[in-house]
C-alpha cells in the first residue's frame, strides 16, 4: 500500500479482536504513513499506527504515534480527534503507542521529528474521530430506531430529534459491534471548536506538581541501579579496574563491570553506584569502536581543515550562470561563516530500565523518538528476535533531537548488558557528565561565500557548505542529497538570479546528531548574515533589499512585512533606550515546512552581547493551536539565543572539555530576550512548529550586532568575540 | 539519620554525605525532584528547606538534619504554592515539565519572602534553567501569581 492510499485507507474497528482488556469500549485503530523525513526512500512507505479507545465512561484513551517531550503533541491529537469526535479535548488521555503491530497492522517506522508530528498525520486523525462519531451516531440510531440522519452530536453526546439523548460512553459497547463506515464526512474547518483553538495543554497541572514521570523515574520491582563512566575519548576501553575488590566492598556495590567502551558499577541505590564509580582507577586501552575519537583530534583544527577543503562539489542548487557573474563583476565579496558543534543539553539525562523475563522477553523503559528502531536494536543487543522486545516509550525531559539511535549515545544497550549480568531488572542512568561525553551533538558547521552585488542588490551567489550532515551519516543519504549538510543555504526564497549552491562531503570523526532544526539551526545564520553584507556591499538596507529579493513570492514578502509590523515598524537603529544605544536585525528561514522571519534588537553590556527583544512572525500553512505554536516559539527562541551567545563545545585531543552546565553555559532566565509572535495562517500545507522558530533568530541577532558595532561576526557563539 | 521531608520525620539509613536529591528520590520514593546536573547549576533539584530554595543535589542529606523539608509534592498545603501552581496552570508554563518542580518551588519561596516582587527580586529568586526556554512564562506567571 502506497502512501496515497494509506491516506485514504478508513480506521479499522478492533474492539472485538481481544486485544484489549476494557469490555464495552470502542477501539478503533488506523495506521499512518510518516513521510518520508530524513532521507529515508520514499519506497519505504514508512507507517505507524495510532488507536482511540472510547471507555463506558464516556472518556478516551489515545495512543499517539508520537511521544510528547514538550511540543504539545499529545494536547494536538486530542484536539484533532475531539474534534471531528465531538468530545471535548479535555476528556482525552493522550500515551505514546507500543512499537510494532500489536492491532495487526503495518508496523514500520516512526520518528518524533522533522516537525513533522502533526502535519503528517492531521488527516488520518481527524479520519478517526469523524469514523468513531458516525458509528456513535448509528449506534443510539439502532437503539432509538431513527435514522442517523436525524441524530446530531454535541461535546460527548449523540442527541435525538424528540430530546433523546445519550452518552457517548453508554454507546460503545453497541458502536463496538459495528463496521467502520467508508467514507465519513470531515467538519468544514470554519466551525472547528478545538482545533485552531488555544486549547489548554493536558499534561500542564501534572508538570506543574512533580507528578509528571520521566524515564528517570521508571520504577520496577527488584531492580538495580547502574552509574557509568565512559573512556574519556571514543575508542578507547577499559583494561582493568585496579581497584575493584575496593570498590564492590562499597556499601551498596553489587557488582562492578567492564563494558565496551565504559564501566559500570551496579547497587541497590543510584548514589551508591555513582560514589563507588567515582572511586574506580580504570585502566584504558584502544578499543573497536566504530568512530574512535583521532587522539589529536580538535574542533578548531577540524574549522580549519574545513575551511580549506577541495574537493568533488556536489551541486545542490544551480541557476543562471553564478560563476561567469561572479568572474566579470566588480564588486565581490568572500566571507567564510562556520558554527560550532553544540549538545543538546535536554534537562533530563538520558536513562533506561531494562528486564528480561522468564518468557524470555525484555522489558525496556527508555526515552526515545523512534520506537521501532529502537526495539530493532535492544532485539540485537540483548540477542533476541524483535518481537521478544517490549519498548515503554517514556514522555521525555525535552529531547531536541537527542533521542534518535545513534551509535554510543544511548544508554539502552548497557542497561540491556548489565540486566543480562546481573539477572535483576536494572536502571541505568548517565550523568550529565556522561550525557555530554557521549551526546551526538550537532556537527561543526562551515560553508564558504562569494556573492556580487549591483546598485539593486545580490547578482550572483556561490556557496559551498563542507562537511558532513546527520542525515548523511544515519541513513546514508549521499553529499547534495543530504538536506541536513545544506538546507538553510539552500530552498531559500530570494529571487537570485545566478546561484550556485554545493557540499563538499568532508566526514566528521565525531558522532553527530540532529538538533532542533537541524541543517537550519546553523545554515540559516550563515546564509542571511551574508545577505546583510551583500545589502551593505550594494549600499541597500537589509529589510528593504529583503523585500524587492521577494517580489514574486507573496507568501514571503507578506511574512516579511508582517514581523516589521509586530516590531512597530522596521527601524534597524541604531538608537538609544535608557541611555543605551540598541539596533536591530532582521532575517528569515523556510524550515520543515513553515516559514519564519525575526527581528532581534540588541545592545551591549560590557562587551557582551544582550538581546532584548525578538519579534517572530511565523506561517505554518495552517495551525492546530496557536498557544502550543507561540510556547514553541518562545522556546525555539531560547535555544537560538542560547547557541548564538554562549553555547560551544569544543573539543581537544579527542575529548570535549567541557562535561557540564558550568563550563558549558545554556541560556540563562536573566539573558532571555522577550518574545513577540504573530501566527499567519496562509492556508498553505500544514508545516511543522518545533523547530522553525529558531533558524530566522540567530542570524537576525548576527545582524543587529553588526548594525549595533560594525562587527560582523562569522563564528560562533558571540561570547568568544570582544565587543568593548 | 532523621530527615524532617514533607511534615514526617523519616529515619534514613544512608552514607553522611548522600546528597538530599538522592535521599528523597531513592529513599523516600519521592520522584518529582528531578536530577539535571549535580553541580548546582541547572536547579531541577530544588526543594524548600526551612522555606528557602536549595539545591538537593549538592547539600549532603546530614546537614538538613532536623530542618523542615518540603519537596514539590506538597507544594500545594500552602496558599502561596497553590496559587503558584494555578499560576503555572494558569500561564501554561510547562513544556517537557523536567524543570518545573524546581521553577515552582523557587517562586514559592520568592513569594513566600516577598509577596510583592520587583523585577529584579524575580531576576535574582529565578535562576534555574529551563533547557525548552519557558523563561517568559515564567516570568509572567511569578507576576500573576504575586497579584492574586
Ligand atoms: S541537579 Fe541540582 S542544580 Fe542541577
Ligand atoms: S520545561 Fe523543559 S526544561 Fe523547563
Amino acid at each position: 500500500m502506497g502512501i496515497a492510499d494509506m491516506l485514504k485507507a478508513k480506521p479499522v474497528n478492533v474492539s472485538r479482536r481481544g486485544f484489549l482488556a476494557g469490555a464495552g469500549s470502542l477501539v478503533l485503530a488506523t495506521t499512518l504513513p510518516v513521510k518520508p523525513v530524513r532521507g529515508q526512500e520514499a519506497s519505504d512507505a514508512p507507517a505507524v499506527q495510532a488507536f482511540m479507545e472510547l471507555r463506558a465512561d464516556g472518556t478516551v484513551l489515545l495512543k499517539s504515534p508520537f511521544i510528547e517531550g514538550g511540543q504539545g503533541v499529545y494536547t494536538a491529537m486530542a484536539q484533532i480527534v475531539g474534534e471531528e469526535l465531538d468530545l471535548d479535548p479535555s476528556q482525552f488521555t493522550v500515551e505514546i503507542a507500543p512499537p510494532g503491530g500489536p492491532f495487526g497492522i503495518m508496523g514500520g517506522f516512526r520518528i518524533t521529528g522533522g516537525s513533522a508530528s502533526t502535519r503528517s498525520s492531521y488527516m488520518l486523525m481527524r479520519r478517526l474521530g469523524a469514523s468513531a462519531r458516525a458509528m456513535l451516531l448509528q449506534a443510539a440510531s439502532d437503539g432509538w430506531g431513527i435514522p442517523a440522519a436525524q441524530l446530531t452530536t454535541e461535546p460527548g453526546a449523540v442527541l435525538g430529534p424528540n430530546g433523546e439523548r445519550a452518552a457517548y460512553g453508554d454507546l460503545a459497547a453497541m458502536a463496538m459491534d459495528l463496521d467502520v463506515p467508508a467514507d465519513v464526512p470531515l467538519r468544514d474547518p470554519t466551525t472547528f471548536r478545538y482545533i485552531k483553538s488555544p486549547t489548554p495543554r493536558i499534561d500542564v497541572r501534572d508538570k506543574s506538581t512533580g507528578q509528571a514521570k520521566y524515564a528517570i523515574d521508571v520504577e520496577v520491582e527488584g531492580m538495580l541501579l547502574a552509574a557509568v563512566r565512559h573512556a574519556p575519548r571514543l575508542g578507547m576501553t577499559p583494561s582493568a579496574v585496579t581497584n575493584q575488590s575496593e570498590i564492590e566492598a562499597m556499601r551498596g556495590v553489587h557488582s562492578v563491570h567492564m563494558l565496551d567502551g565504559a564501566v559500570a558499577v551496579v547497587a541497590e541505590k543510584f548514589w551508591q553506584a555513582r560514589k563507588a564509580l567515582d572511586a574506580a582507577r580504570v585502566d584504558w586501552t584502544d578499543g573497536d569502536a566504530q568512530w574512535p575519537m583521532p587522539t589529536d583530534f580538535s574542533s578548531q583544527g577540524f574549522r580549519d581543515q574545513l575551511a580549506n577543503a577541495t574537493g568533488d562539489i556536489a551541486t545542490v542548487e544551480n541557476t543562471g550562470d553564478a560563476a561567469s557573474t561572479l568572474n566579470s563583476a566588480e564588486t565581490v565579496i568572500e566571507a567564510t561563516y562556520d558554527a560550532p558543534f553544540v549538545v543538546h543539553g535536554q534537562l533530563e539525562p538520558p536513562s533506561a530500565t531494562a528486564r528480561f523475563n522468564e518468557d524470555g522477553t525484555l522489558d525496556l523503559w527508555l526515552p526515545n523518538q523512534a520506537p521501532e528502531q529502537f526495539a530493532g536494536r535492544a532485539a540485537e543487543a540483548a540477542g533476541i528476535t524483535p518481537d521478544k522486545v517490549q519498548l515503554h516509550s517514556q514522555v521525555l525531559g525535552g529531547f531536541f533531537g537527542r533521542h534518535f539511535l545513534y551509535e554510543t549515545a544511548n544508554p539502552f544497550p548497557q542497561a540491556i548488558a548489565l540486566a543480562k549480568a546481573t539477572g535483576r531488572p536494572v536502571k541505568l542512568i548517565w550523568s550529565r557528565e556522561e550525557d555530554f561525553l557521549r551526546d551526538a551533538p550537532r556537527p561543526l558547521g562551515l560553508a564558504r561565500f562569494r556573492g556580487s552585488v549591483g546598485p539593486n542588490g545580490p547578482e550572483a551567489l556561490e556557496i559551498e557548505v563542507v562537511g558532513e550532515g546527520p542525515t548523511g551519516r544515519w541513513y546514508g543519504a549521499p553529499a547534495g542529497n543530504d538536506p541536513s549538510a545544506h538546507e538553510g543555504l539552500s530552498g531559500k526564497p530570494y529571487a537570485i538570479g545566478n546561484k550556485q549552491i554545493g557540499q563538499i562531503y568532508l566526514p566528521n570523526p565525531a558522532v553527530i546528531g540532529y538538533w532542533r532544526s537541524v541543517g537550519h539551526s546553523m545554515h540559516d545564520y550563515m546564509y542571511e548574515s551574508f545577505l546583510d553584507e551583500m545589502a551593505e556591499a550594494a549600499g541597500l538596507d537589509p529589510y528593504e533589499m529583503r523585500l524587492s529579493l521577494l517580489e514574486g513570492s507573496p507568501r514571503h514578502s507578506t511574512l516579511l512585512q508582517a514581523v516589521a509590523e509586530l516590531a512597530g515598524g522596521w527601524q534597524p537603529g541604531p538608537y538609544e533606550v535608557d541611555g543605551v544605544q540598541r539596533a536591530r536585525g532582521v532575517a528569515m528561514a523556510s524550515p520543515f515546512g513553515s516559514e519564519a522571519a525575526s527581528i532581534a534588537e540588541v545592545s551591549l553590556d560590557g562587551g557582551e552581547v544582550k538581546v532584548h527583544q525578538v519579534w517572530t512572525a511565523i506561517d505554518p500553512g495552517q495551525i492546530v493551536n496557536p498557544a502550543v505554536i507561540e510556547a514553541q516559539v518562545q522556546g525555539a527562541t531560547a535555544l537560538a539565543v542560547s547557541q548564538t551567545l554562549v553555547e560551544e563545545l569544543v573539543y581537544e585531543n579527542g575529548e570535549p572539555t567541557a562535561r557540564n552546565f558550568d563550563m558549558y553555559p545554556i541560556l540563562r532566565p536573566d539573558q532571555m530576550p522577550e518574545v513577540h509572535v504573530r501566527i499567519i495562517e496562509s492556508g498553505a500545507e500544514m508545516g511543522g512548529v518545533g523547530e522553525p522558530g529558531l533558524p530566522a533568530v540567530v542570524p537576525a541577532i548576527c545582524n543587529a550586532v553588526a548594525r549595533l558595532t560594525g562587527q560582523r561576526v562569522r563564528s560562533l557563539p558571540l561570547s568568544k568575540h570582544d565587543f568593548s | 539519620m532523621q530527615l524532617n521531608v514533607n511534615g514526617t520525620t523519616h529515619n534514613v539509613d544512608v552514607d553522611e554525605d548522600t546528597p538530599l536529591l538522592w535521599v528523597i528520590r531513592e529513599e523516600l520514593g519521592l520522584s518529582g525532584t528531578k536530577y539535571g546536573c549535580g553541580i548546582a547549576q541547572c536547579g531541577a533539584c530544588t526543594v524548600l528547606v526551612d522555606g528557602v530554595a536549595t539545591r538537593s543535589c549538592v547539600t549532603p542529606a546530614s546537614v538538613v538534619a532536623g530542618q523542615e523539608i518540603k519537596t514539590i509534592e506538597t507544594v500545594e498545603e500552602t496558599d502561596i504554592g497553590k496559587r503558584v501552581v494555578e499560576a503555572w496552570v494558569e500561564n501554561q508554563v510547562p513544556q517537557c515539565g523536567y524543570c518545573q518542580s524546581g521553577q515552582v518551588l523557587a517562586a514559592t519561596a520568592l513569594l513566600t519572602e516577598t509577596p510583592q516582587p520587583t523585577d529584579e527580586d524575580i531576576e535574582y529568586a529565578m535562576t534555574n534553567l529551563c533547557r525548552c526556554g519557558t523563561y517568559n512564562k515564567i516570568r509572567a506567571a511569578v507576576r500573576s501569581a504575586s497579584e492574586a
